[in-house]
């Protein structure tokens, strides 16, 4: 059995080495992230954010740029998901006190 | 749950790098706009700072820095100032969060979403960090009472 489990890791292991040499390399202008229109015909976003970001909210870090702002419904999201998760770990495991 | 250190090698290190780690998470929040960082990652840093005191030096010596009753509250304030910066932008004309109709006068529209994003982290950071600790505090609380 060990040595299914053995084999089954190595063979997940090669396809994950062979997926991630098939990525774009680094700063590729025709990697699909980065086209100017995408394959659907509508404008890609991510050609949008890296010409736009800086001049948009001047803020260099284009990564905050588009966490906080151009996807700030996002991250609001994400802040309400902590805060309930925290809301229900103070609600379940406060001590009633009758 | 453990009982609080009395080593003093402990105590004196916690004191001395607890204001290193708050001063780290400022500068992580701060500088979010040039380099990686920003609201969660600040303040999971300054959770990070509250916690150590919390296990070094115990809950009741932690009440001092940071009490129980205001994470709770603080955690609120935090989701409050990110959705109360959409209400402003509402306010001033625009949609919700489109920090260009930040109501600051003397203000162009960049420099108001560059103020927007950083205003939107400040409420994520006072979230995150005080979750966490919330969530902290219960679960040493439930584990005492048991």
């Amino acid at each position: 059995m060990k040595a299914v489990y053995a084999a089954l890791a190595a063979g997940l292991l090669a396809l994950l080495v062979y997926a991630v040499n098939q990525f774009p390399s680094r700063g590729d202008t025709a990697a699909p992230s980065h086209r100017p229109v995408s394959l659907a015909g509508t404008p890609g976003a991510g050609d949008y954010y890296i010409r736009n970001a800086l001049g948009d909210a001047n803020t260099p870090n284009m990564v905050t740029a588009i966490l906080a702002d151009y996807r700030s419904f996002d991250t609001l999201g994400e802040t309400f998901v902590v805060f309930t998760g925290g809301v229900a770990c103070w609600l379940l495991l406060r001590r009633r006190r009758p | 749950m453990r009982s609080p250190s009395r080593s003093p090698i402990i105590v004196v290190a916690c004191r001395a790098i607890v204001p290193v780690i708050q001063l780290v998470a400022l500068y992580v929040l701060f500088h979010g706009h040039y380099s990686p960082g920003g609201g969660f990652q600040g303040g999971v840093l300054l959770a990070a700072s509250f916690l150590l005191i919390r296990m070094a030096l115990g809950l009741e010596v932690a009440q001092l820095q940071f009490p129980s009753r205001a994470g709770a509250i603080l955690g609120a304030v935090g989701v409050l100032v990110f959705a109360g910066t959409g209400i402003a932008t509402i306010l001033g004309g625009g949609n919700f969060l489109d920090y260009a109709h930040l109501p600051l006068p003397g203000f162009e529209a960049a420099a108001r979403r560059s103020l927007g994003i950083l205003l939107v982290e400040v409420g994520v950071m006072i979230a995150v960090a005080s979750i966490i600790t919330v969530i902290y505090d219960e679960l040493i609380q439930s584990e005492r009472d048991d």
